[in-house]
């Protein structure tokens, strides 16, 4: 049951994925990479994380998406529709690029280190409680870097995306 | 239950792609959207081996790591309506002002 759904997750979020790099329209890639991220979020709740899954769809497909397609809308994109794209256009990177994969997934499959079936099971008790307790707790520090860095980027988008006074 | 290595097979793949958007793509648009798959990728693989490992460790890197790609995002687009004023192109190779 897990397996198949599993399979039916993956084999969409790549097939999406393979869309966002191939399609020649910006806004097309857009809308793919949101199917994407809503299959990664149902993989998330089939690893048992709902707070990320709920986290994946508010932030990517709420927040980064929407800025993406305001922004699409805002510049003008008929002239980048217009250029073709030629997947063997780089050949060197096209190499390197499958030297890569290739490698990453001998590695994985050789290696008798992720062949674990059943996970470990998880501490009794409530899991999001367990998991705010943690994060408030040991990694309080970081936390707060994390929201000044939000504020920083805040700040810094604004003042980039501001016309200039005359 | 899936075994962990269909997870990291999955999330392997989603970064090659991602790494191909980055590598051949021309348009800056399509290249930031790229960069968003290999951080995905990399949360895949957090949370897959948070799970596997009972340790909550996983899902709050993860946290972390959406949480500054929401930053990125927000500066780079940014840049981007900042670039596109000023020069008017959207191919990364256009963009030379800072000759590396």
């Amino acid at each position: 049951m897990d397996q198949g759904f599993f399979l039916l997750f993956a084999t969409v979020a790549v097939i999406t994925a393979l869309t966002v790099v191939l399609a020649r329209n910006p806004v097309h890639s857009a809308l793919a990479l949101m199917a994407c991220f809503l299959q990664i979020s149902a993989v998330f709740v089939l690893l048992e994380a709902p707070l990320l899954a709920v986290v994946q769809i508010f932030v990517y497909v709420g927040a980064i998406m929407v800025l993406f397609l305001f922004v699409i809308m805002m510049i003008d994109v008929r002239e980048a529709v217009l250029q073709r794209f030629l997947p063997g256009g780089n050949l060197p990177a096209l190499v390197l690029l499958v030297l890569l994969g290739a490698e990453m997934l001998v590695l994985v499959l050789s290696s008798d280190r992720f062949s674990a079936t059943e996970p470990i099971a998880m501490r009794e008790g409530d899991q999001i409680r367990q998991l705010s307790t943690t994060l408030f707790a040991d990694y309080l520090l970081p936390f707060e870097a994390a929201s000044v860095i939000l504020l920083a980027a805040l700040v810094g988008a604004i003042v980039l995306a501001r016309k200039e006074p005359e | 239950m899936v075994p962990l290595w269909w997870h990291i097979s999955l999330a392997v793949v989603l970064f090659v792609i991602g790494a191909a958007g980055v590598l051949l793509r021309r348009n800056i648009l399509v290249v930031l959207m790229s960069l968003e798959l290999l951080l995905n990728s990399v949360n895949i693989n957090f949370i897959a081996f948070g799970r596997y490992y009972a340790d909550f460790r996983g899902q709050i890197f993860a946290i972390f790591v959406i949480a500054i790609t929401a930053a990125e995002v927000a500066v780079a687009l940014g840049i981007l309506v900042a670039l596109v004023r000023n020069k008017s192109t959207l191919k990364v190779d256009d963009v030379t002002v800072m000759k590396g």
